[in-house]
C-alpha cells in the first residue's frame, strides 16, 4: 500500500532522494530549493542515508563537483534554481557532452534582471539547448513520481544523459499537498542498484572523460548526443510504463485533459496547468463548449510528432509560455509548438501568450478569458494579440 | 574501439560516447611535435649527463636510460626551450624552425 502523506515539492524531492540514498550530491544553497540539499543534509546527520554531502562553495563548484562524482562512478545528483543554474552553465553542457546520467532537482525561478525569487521558467528554459532531459510537473506528486523515475531514465545504456527534474518555485516547492509515495523497498527496485560499465575508480580499465575535441570530432560527438535524446523518448515512455505498473498512476510526453472531444486547446507546461483545469471544468459545466489542455511533462526530447498528433483536430490553440525569450516574437514553446503544427500542415489558428513572469498569478478568469480568444480566432480566422501578456497591466 | 582506430575519417556512430578513452598513455599516438617552431638540439661531447634537462621538460619527451640521457623525441618536443635554459653546459641550444 502506498504511504499517504502531506509534503511540499521540495520535500517530496527530498524524499525521493531518501528512497534512492544516491552516491554523492553536491550542493550550494539558493532559494527556492535550499530546502532540498537542507533536508538531504539533515537524512544524513541522522544516519538515515550515507549520501556523501559535498559542501561547495559555489553553484559551478557544485556541478562541477557532481560531474566528477558521475565520472568516477558514483549515482550523482545536486539542486538548484534560477542564478545558481546560470552559474552552472558551463558545466550543464559539460554533463550532457560527457554522457553522464546526472539528475538536477530544479524549482524554477526566474532569472535575475530585476532581482525576483519567483516561478517563471526563465533559468530551464535558458538551458533547454545545454543537451538535458528535461521533465516538467503540475504538482508535487508529479514532481516526486518524475524524481523517482530520472535515474533509470538517465542511466539507461541507450541514453546516458542528464536529467532535469524540474517544478515551480512556491507554488510546488513550498506548497503542501496530499501526497502518495511509494514504499522505500519498491523505490529500490524500481530505481535499481547503479553499476556503471565504465568509471573512472575502475582500476581494471584506465579512462579518460571529456579530452578535447577538434573541429573534425566536434560534430560527430554532438550527433551522438542527438542519438541519445531520440533514444530518451523511447525510454521516457518505457520507465512511464514501468512506473504505472508499480503505482497506478499514468505518465506520457504530455498528458491531455479533456481532449477526447475539444475544439480549442491550451499548451502549457508546470503548475499553471491545474488552474488551467480548473477553467475547462467550469466552461464545460456552464456552456458545454469542447475546451481541453496539453500540458507538457517533456520538453526535452521535444515530442514534436505526438504533440502535433494530439492538436491536428483543434480549431484553435494557445500556446503558454512562462518565459521569455526575447526574440520579439514566440516564446520558446510558442516557437516549438507552432513549428511542430506547421510541419503537420495543421490548420488550427495558434496564439502565444506569456502568463506568469516572476511569479505573476494567472486565475481561472484568465483562463477563460483564453479560451474566449480562442473561439473568436477560430470564427474569424484572425489571430489578436499574437505575443500578448496575461495580466499585464496596460495604457 | 581503441582510441588509435579513430580518426577523422570515423563516422559517427565509431566515435566513444562522451570520447571517452578507455585506455592510458594515449598522448604517444599524438604528435604533438608538429606544433614546433623552435628546436632544441643536444650537443653531446658538452653534456656532463648531470640530467638537469630531462625532469623540467614538460613533455617527457628527453629519455634517460641507464643514468644518461638520449636524443631528443622529437615527436613531442614543442620547442619550449625550458632544457635549453636550464643546461649549465650549453650542451643544449635552440635553433629556429622544426
Amino acid at each position: 500500500m502506498a504511504i499517504r502523506e502531506r509534503l511540499s515539492g521540495n520535500e517530496a524531492v527530498a524524499y525521493a532522494i531518501k528512497q534512492i540514498n544516491p552516491d554523492v550530491m553536491p550542493a550550494f544553497p539558493i532559494t527556492p530549493s535550499t530546502e532540498i540539499p537542507q533536508y538531504v543534509a539533515t537524512y544524513i546527520a541522522n544516519g538515515e542515508i550515507d549520501t556523501e554531502f559535498i559542501h561547495v562553495e559555489s553553484e559551478h563548484s557544485a556541478m562541477s563537483a557532481t560531474i566528477g562524482a558521475s565520472a568516477a562512478g558514483a549515482r550523482a545528483l545536486t539542486a538548484t534554481s534560477s542564478c545558481g543554474m546560470a552559474l552552472m552553465w558551463e558545466e550543464l553542457y559539460v554533463a550532457a557532452s560527457d554522457r553522464l546520467p546526472i539528475v538536477l532537482a530544479l524549482v524554477n525561478r526566474a532569472l535575475t534582471g530585476p532581482i525576483n525569487i519567483n516561478a517563471d521558467h526563465s533559468d530551464s528554459m535558458g538551458a533547454r539547448d545545454s543537451g538535458w532531459i528535461q521533465i516538467y510537473a503540475e504538482s508535487n506528486q508529479e514532481v516526486y513520481d518524475n524524481f523517482l523515475q530520472a535515474f533509470p531514465i538517465a542511466e539507461h545504456p541507450d541514453v546516458h544523459l542528464p536529467v532535469m527534474i524540474c517544478q515551480d518555485g512556491f507554488i510546488t516547492s513550498h506548497g503542501v499537498e496530499n501526497i502518495l509515495l511509494v514504499e522505500d523497498e519498491k523505490v529500490k527496485e524500481f530505481v535499481g542498484e547503479y553499476h556503471p560499465e565504465h568509471f573512472l575508480l575502475n582500476n581494471k580499465e584506465p579512462m579518460a572523460v571529456g579530452p578535447y575535441a577538434v573541429s573534425n570530432y566536434y560534430m560527430e560527438t554532438k550527433r551522438a548526443q542527438r542519438e541519445a535524446m531520440k533514444n530518451a523518448k523511447k525510454v521516457i515512455l518505457e520507465m512511464a510504463d514501468k512506473f504505472e505498473k508499480l503505482t497506478g498512476r499514468k505518465y506520457s510526453f504530455f498528458e491531455e485533459y479533456k481532449m477526447e472531444d475539444a475544439e480549442y486547446a491550451v499548451v502549457i507546461i508546470g503548475s499553471a496547468a491545474g488552474t488551467c483545469k480548473a477553467a475547462i471544468d467550469h466552461i464545460r459545466e456552464t456552456t458545454g463548449k469542447k475546451v481541453g489542455l496539453v500540458k507538457i511533462r517533456v520538453f526535452r526530447p521535444f515530442p514534436e510528432e505526438e504533440l502535433a498528433e494530439a492538436l491536428k483536430d483543434m480549431k484553435a490553440i494557445a500556446v503558454m509560455d512562462r518565459s521569455e525569450m526575447f526574440s520579439a516574437t514566440s516564446g520558446p514553446l510558442g516557437a516549438e509548438v507552432r513549428a511542430a503544427l506547421y510541419q503537420a500542415k495543421s490548420n488550427a489558428e495558434v496564439v502565444n501568450y506569456f502568463y506568469g513572469l516572476g511569479g505573476r498569478d494567472i486565475t481561472v478568469e484568465d483562463f477563460q478569458q483564453v479560451y474566449a480568444n480562442l473561439e473568436v480566432m477560430a470564427e474569424t480566422h484572425e489571430v489578436k494579440g499574437m505575443y500578448d501578456y496575461i495580466g499585464l497591466r496596460e495604457k | 574501439m581503441k582510441s588509435i582506430d579513430i580518426n577523422e575519417k570515423s563516422p559517427w556512430q565509431d566515435i566513444t560516447e562522451g570520447n571517452k578513452i578507455f585506455e592510458s598513455a594515449t598522448s604517444r599516438n599524438f604528435c604533438t611535435g608538429e606544433w614546433r617552431t623552435a628546436t632544441p638540439e643536444f650537443h653531446i661531447e658538452k653534456c656532463k649527463q648531470c640530467l638537469l634537462c630531462a625532469p623540467v621538460c614538460p613533455d617527457s619527451s628527453i629519455p634517460v636510460k641507464d643514468g644518461k640521457r638520449g636524443e631528443f623525441d622529437y615527436d613531442h618536443c614543442k620547442g619550449c626551450g625550458i632544457c635549453a635554459k636550464v643546461c649549465p653546459f650549453g650542451a643544449i641550444t635552440m635553433r629556429e624552425g622544426k
